[in-house]
């Protein structure tokens, strides 16, 4: 279980998260959505522990990830995966390296086991047999796909989804929405994903939450979300010009 | 005046700042290289980066150099009939000041300049998230082999720049201003003492960790797009030449006044 308590970060004058409180149960696929620049990407670095909040905590199984650091942060580390917004693929490696990269280094598997395993994630992401292409010959779908890849590689207990469907075509995006929903139910991982698109997150969600102001302000299951009473969320999920966020940003 | 005043409190705490970073990152680097394990290949890698891929433009910038540093000379020494001092004066003033300090500022313009844009491009990208999230320490898989390729490919860079500097300035002593091979090896090798070679390999492991400390320092520091890293690049390069200089003025005065050299 995944437990995020009082959790405040602010960057200078700009408050992002504050006091946020949001619980994520085991084996759920929990969707985040809100503004661009909300806060939603800044949750997600502090739940893995590449940001370290103002205020707060972050629980996981037990474990304040807040509190650790060095080789305790990495062995929890090795029990996520992470799909970033473009795919951050490391470009002077190629492909098989890239997906394999946590194996080759944090592993003693032999050569063979480890391009077995590489091979086997790119199948599950349909992209066989492309592991000696250069990150500059992939195109933007692809190279979500070897980021999920990527992220699956390790077999993650919690896979994090940042802006999955972002930078890609709608057919592309869709596929990619097949594909964590096909993931979610063969690997039976936790999975949290922030996202903007409100067709990929009642997709993909077990369970949408909204944040906004730093707060988690509503969260319920897709179809309570689609008939929320909450003005601010009703105005995001219908992408309405007019309403109470934009007429408090004004 | 108040405002002055104030900027001025402003600059100075960056700098303290920057420089406190800046150290925090040379520990770190240095604290990393002894967590096994140390990786040959990406050390290997950049060795030849740094210095096999540098060997043109130093030989380029040396060769001119002795060339240069032998003619001007010429253009005093002949008004006192004492050109055969040439070779001994290009010889020391490559080995002590100008092989460790040209190479140093030709590197850091091509190798410092090219880890920040590395390094910046891989943050505005989230690389380095990435590297953080799959358990990888980025100082451990970015700075590290960069650091130590560059503390061991500078110095030899120097004694090649010292060794072209020098046959620069035989070029123009033997065929241009007519002093004998034999002379000249002569005047080149009786003044030079290993204490003169020494100096100068000390001063290039000095420039190497600046280079390389800025240089990752300011490729981490990235913010925004391509903007980011240019500016960033500039910064890096423009900071080492004056660390680079300043530390020159610092070694030399050291040397000359502490140590007697």
């Amino acid at each position: 279980m995944i437990e995020v308590v009082n959790l405040c970060k602010a960057f200078d004058e700009n408050v992002v998260l504050d006091n946020l409180n949001l619980t994520i149960k085991d084996g759920e696929t929990i969707v985040i959505i809100g503004r661009s620049g909300c806060g939603k990407s800044v949750l997600l670095k502090h739940i893995i522990g590449i940001m370290k909040p103002d205020s707060g905590q972050v629980i996981i199984d037990g474990q304040e990830v807040t509190r650790l650091n060095g080789k305790d942060l990495n062995e929890l580390r090795m029990k996520f995966g992470m799909l970033f917004q473009g795919a951050a693929l490391f470009d002077s490696l190629t492909v098989g390296e890239n997906v394999g990269f946590a194996l080759i280094e944090h592993t003693k598997s032999d050569e063979k086991v480890i391009a077995k395993r590489v091979a086997e994630c790119l199948e599950m992401v349909g992209l066989r047999g492309i592991e000696h292409l250069r990150i500059s010959e992939l195109s933007g779908g692809m190279k979500k796909r070897v980021g999920l890849a990527r992220a699956i590689c390790i077999n993650p207990k919690i896979i994090l989804y940042d802006e999955p469907t972002t930078g890609v075509d709608p057919i592309m995006g869709d596929a990619i929405n097949d594909l964590i929903r096909e993931l979610q139910s063969k690997l039976k991982t936790t999975a949290i994903a922030v996202t903007h698109d409100m067709i990929s997150a009642y997709k993909i969600a077990d369970r949408i939450a909204m944040l906004y102001k730093g707060k988690i302000i509503e969260t319920g299951t897709p179809e309570e979300i689609k008939n929320t009473k909450n003005p601010i969320v009703h105005q995001f999920i219908t992408g309405a010009a007019v309403g109470p966020i934009t007429a408090e940003s004004q | 005046m108040n405002n002055w005043i104030w900027g001025l409190g402003e600059r100075f705490i960056a700098f303290i700042r920057y420089t406190g970073g800046v150290f925090v990152l040379f520990t770190q680097t240095i604290f990393w290289i002894f967590v096994p394990p140390l990786k040959r290949r990406p050390v290997l890698d950049q060795m030849v980066k740094v210095g096999i891929n540098s060997l043109p433009i130093v030989f380029l910038t040396s060769m001119f150099t002795g060339m240069v540093l032998a003619l001007q000379s010429a253009y005093q020494m002949q008004k006192i009939s004492a050109q055969l001092y040439i070779a001994s004066l290009v010889a020391l003033s490559m080995t002590r000041e100008l092989g460790p300090v040209l190479t140093a500022l030709v590197v850091a313009g091509r190798t410092g300049a090219s880890i920040t844009a590395e390094l910046g491009s891989m943050k505005v990208t989230e690389q380095i998230d990435a590297l953080e999230t799959l358990a990888s320490n980025p100082i451990k898989y970015l700075v590290v082999p960069r650091f130590l390729a560059l503390l061991f490919m500078l110095p030899l860079l120097t004694v090649y720049a010292d060794m072209i500097g020098i046959f620069g300035g035989y070029v123009v002593g033997v065929w241009k201003l007519n002093i004998t091979h034999n002379l000249y090896m002569e005047m080149t090798w009786n003044p030079l003492k290993l204490k003169d070679v020494v100096t100068g390999l000390i001063k290039s492991v000095a420039f190497a960790t600046i280079i390389c400390t800025v240089a990752c320092y300011e490729g981490f520091r990235v913010e925004g797009g391509a903007e980011g890293v240019g500016a960033a690049t500039t910064k890096a390069v423009v900071t080492s030449f004056i660390l680079i200089i300043a530390a020159d003025c610092l070694f030399t005065a050291l040397f000359y006044f502490g140590f007697s050299f």
